[in-house]
């Protein structure tokens, strides 16, 4: 009788240790979120929400302290825009080519170097891009400095590529055989099948690919804050420096006092990146579910 | 338009652009492998940096990597993989679990900048471990979480439904049944999960920045409690922080960096080929 | 009050799947050492009946039960633990699903689960169980492989082993020649009817004739209710209700 008990009691310990480990993992979440909001709170003692949001200058040492985010949003924005701008067409078209006209073995090689792209850490790509893209736009455009908004546009395309093309690819892949069939049988070319048929019933996979490969760029630091310039102004045009949040995050923590407003600030803009990832996710999310019914 | 031609030209048109994908990857690696295989030595690899990191080796930084890597999978493997057992095997399709699912969805897109500030916030300031060791590897290690759960889940998902309901039907408790006919069938794409995570962990900058990494250490951690250089943040501090460094050294540096994230990347991917040939149901 | 030869004695007993009623108001009993045969169309709730039997219905997440079942006359739901319950009452499904792992494991699965660690009584046991299933000659030099490089008719007839190494009281049969040819199927009939020696048997095919072979006793269900149930002989020849006779002469099904 007792290794029978000794055993029960072993089972219920495992079972109940499983069940607080899925009930763990929500409370990260909420520990992540709560600890941004009781860390970046304390800013909006003295300062209003709006001034944060749409305030047009970062002066966070300066005397008194101006912490607008406007010129940085803007700038995450701008090098986001311009990423998207690149990536998602190219993106797309690539995962149409790789799902529907590469041939087999072809096929397998592209999909690997998708997955090398995606494996290469960012300070990597920020290195390489830095060191060759950055003088090259400048010579190009003779300006005084390669790292401006397009030079971090072109290396988040890059960035944002792997995961539209593999999540697109998915959602093309998972188009039934027959659509392709009834169209070719009607006499549909293989283009046309591709494109009028399968990209249109592909739709809402392809729509949550860009949206998560925009979200990995927004959330990307180390690259954008070696190849942007890091200058905290109202960007005017692409050939400019810019400086995005997740940059401001990363280039001032090291120098801000624990506790201070400089400090308090940066753990606000961590509530804002939190909230628009959060956004993203959850709606690419739904388009996700939708593409599969 | 001739739909021919048409069809011609579009796919003209998707070849360039699937170019324009893969052909930079092989440029960025020729560029790395042709510019800093010269920098390698056993004296690279395995000797202290000098001279304000002008001089000498990286191996501080790569031993405080692999520290960093092996922090975390200790710490995320089990909870991760014990939480996926739970959402597959146990939860049934409650509000709980549908929080659980909602929120790793949410942590998986989480910029691992804000990983960063959350690793401040509570390991190296609440819980007061300082930057060092412990509070990267468990900020990391959070990071990787919902990667770890997700691939974990996937894997026993992939586990037909019947082998469960003839280990019960053969008298097997619930926790035997997913020991004995579950895990051992979704261990391969368990460890897929990991080591792709582990890629992870090693390449990444952002969250060790203000929870671990040390600008400049020439010496060997001796404690988890202690500081330490790291791969990623030493290849972005001699590149942007400090002049001066031989164009070699650096380009030596990502190469190893690279190097160490592609062969955990192989790795994954070889076991996971590995696991399709061998599958039979 | 209980019959003395009754295995299962089943009262008033329901089966609901959320809204959906599955089985209603069953009372039945299960005499001893018989082959209880059970037949009936599609969704006429023969396996939700059988996977009472064990209790396997508790894994459909929204099935709730009534009534009671007794096996010797222990309340399945109160009186046993439900791991000794399915040792006691063994199930063969309608396909062979052997675990991808040897054959040699296959069998001995329960017995460990049970924690039984001594090979002398593990090879006891597989090779007593694979002898009753009739397998023993044909896998014995090559009990380490897998199981599942068995053909369609081995592989069922591992699944019976599986279940006779744990030395249970009941066998249930899920239709478990619906995926195998006529001579594999003969196979298993002539095992079911000497193993009806030592075991009490209760067998669910949508096979009308194999009903005919085998049954001791057989019940014909139809959407849920049982019709009627009698000695199989008798049944085939005068059924008390008229939709039992236009079942097994073919009329619908």
């Amino acid at each position: 009788m007792k290794p029978i008990r000794v055993h029960k009691l072993k089972e219920w310990f495992i079972e109940k240790s499983i069940l607080l480990s899925g009930i763990f993992s929500v409370f990260f979440v909420m520990l992540i979120f709560l600890f941004l909001l009781r860390e970046g709170f304390s800013l909006f003692r003295g300062e209003s929400v709006l001034d944060f949001l749409f305030g047009k200058s970062w002066y966070p040492i300066s005397d008194p302290p101006r912490f607008g985010i406007l010129p940085l949003i803007l700038g995450s924005l701008l090098v986001t825009l311009g990423a998207a701008a690149i990536s998602v067409p190219i993106g797309i078209a690539a995962a149409l080519y790789i799902a529907e006209i590469a041939p087999r073995r072809l096929k397998e090689i592209l999909k690997a170097g998708i997955e090398l792209l995606a494996a290469i850490p960012s300070v990597v790509i920020g290195f390489i891009g830095m060191i060759t893209l950055g003088p090259w736009i400048k010579n190009l455009f003779n300006i005084p400095t390669g790292l401006t908004a397009l030079t971090g546009s072109v290396t988040l395309a890059f960035m944002a590529m792997p995961t539209i093309v593999s999540i697109a690819e998915d959602a093309i892949t998972a188009v039934p055989r027959q659509y392709r069939e009834a169209a070719t049988a009607m006499g549909a070319t293989k283009w046309q099948t591709t494109w009028r048929i399968v990209a249109r019933a592909a739709r809402p996979g392809m729509l949550a690919a860009v949206m998560l490969g925009i979200g990995r760029v927004i959330g990307e630091t180390m690259a954008v804050m070696m190849v942007t310039g890091n200058a905290a102004i109202i960007p005017r045009s692409f050939l400019q420096p810019v400086r995005t949040l997740t940059a401001t995050i990363a280039a001032e923590m090291g120098e801000s006092v624990q506790g201070g407003p400089h400090y308090a600030a940066l753990f606000a803009i961590g509530i804002v990146l939190f909230v628009i990832t959060f956004l993203i996710n959850g709606v690419a999310d739904l388009y996700l579910h939708r593409s599969r019914r | 338009m001739n739909p021919r031609l048409a069809q011609k030209i579009a796919f003209a048109v998707l070849l360039l652009a699937t170019l324009l994908v893969v052909l930079p990857v092989l440029v960025i690696l020729l560029i790395i492998v042709g510019k800093g295989a010269s920098a390698i030595s056993w004296d690279f690899l395995f000797s202290m940096p000098r001279d304000g990191m002008t001089a000498g080796g990286i191996f501080p930084a790569i031993l405080g990597t692999l520290y960093l890597v092996l922090g975390a999978i200790i710490f995320a493997v089990p909870l991760g993989v014990m939480a996926a057992v739970y959402l597959v095997e146990y939860s049934s399709d409650n509000w709980l679990s549908r929080l659980v699912k909602l929120s790793i969805v949410n942590l998986a897109g989480v910029p691992s900048v804000v990983y960063g500030l959350f690793g401040l916030g509570i390991f190296v300031t609440f819980f007061g471990f300082g930057a060092s060791i412990l509070s990267g590897s468990l900020t990391l290690g959070i990071m990787i979480l919902p990667v770890i759960i997700t691939s974990a889940r996937e894997a026993l998902e992939s586990v037909p439904r019947h082998f469960r309901t003839v280990s019960l039907s053969l008298g097997a408790s619930r926790w035997q049944t997913i020991r004995h006919s579950v895990l051992p069938h979704a261990l391969p794409g368990i460890l897929t999960g990991m080591i792709l995570g582990l890629g992870r962990v090693a390449g990444e900058t952002a969250p060790i920045l203000f929870t671990v990494a040390a600008f400049y250490l020439p010496r060997l951690p001796q404690s988890v409690f202690d500081q330490t250089m790291a791969l990623p943040y030493h290849l972005y501090v001699i590149s942007t922080q400090v002049p001066g460094i031989a164009e070699n050294v650096r380009y030596g540096t990502a190469l190893v960096l690279l190097t160490l994230v592609l062969l955990l990347n192989l790795a994954a991917i070889l076991i996971r080929s590995r696991f399709r040939k061998k599958k039979k149901w | 009050m209980v019959d003395q030869a009754a295995k299962f004695s089943i009262r008033a007993f329901h089966v609901h799947y959320g809204q959906l009623s599955a089985l209603r108001g069953l009372d039945l009993e299960i005499r001893a050492n018989e082959i209880f045969t059970v037949i009936g169309p599609a969704n006429s709730g023969k396996t939700t009946f059988l996977h009472s039997l064990n209790r396997l219905i508790d894994l459909v997440p929204v099935s709730r039960c009534q009534g009671e079942i007794r096996l010797d006359g222990v309340d399945i739901r109160r009186g046993l633990e439900i791991e000794a319950l399915r040792r006691k009452v063994g199930i063969v499904f309608a396909l062979p699903l052997p675990l991808p792992i040897s054959i040699f494991e296959n069998v001995v699965y329960g017995l460990r689960m049970q924690g039984i660690r001594d090979p002398r009584r593990l090879n006891d046991a597989v090779e007593r169980s694979l002898r009753e299933s009739y397998l023993w000659e044909e896998v014995k030099d090559r009990l380490r492989t897998p199981a599942m490089n068995l053909s369609g008719g081995q592989q069922q007839r591992l699944c019976m082993a599986r279940i006779l190494a744990g030395q249970p009281d009941v066998l249930l049969f899920d239709e478990p020649t619906s995926g195998l040819d006529p001579i594999s199927t003969a196979r298993i009939e002539e095992t079911m009817l000497i193993l009806k020696e030592k075991y009490t048997i209760v067998l669910v095919t949508n096979n009308v004739s194999q009903a005919a072979r085998v049954g001791d006793r057989t019940a014909f269900f139809l959407m849920g209710d049982m019709i009627e149930v009698s000695d199989t002989g008798k049944m085939f020849t005068t059924p008390a209700d008229q939709r039992t006779s236009d079942y097994i002469t073919g009329k619908f099904g």
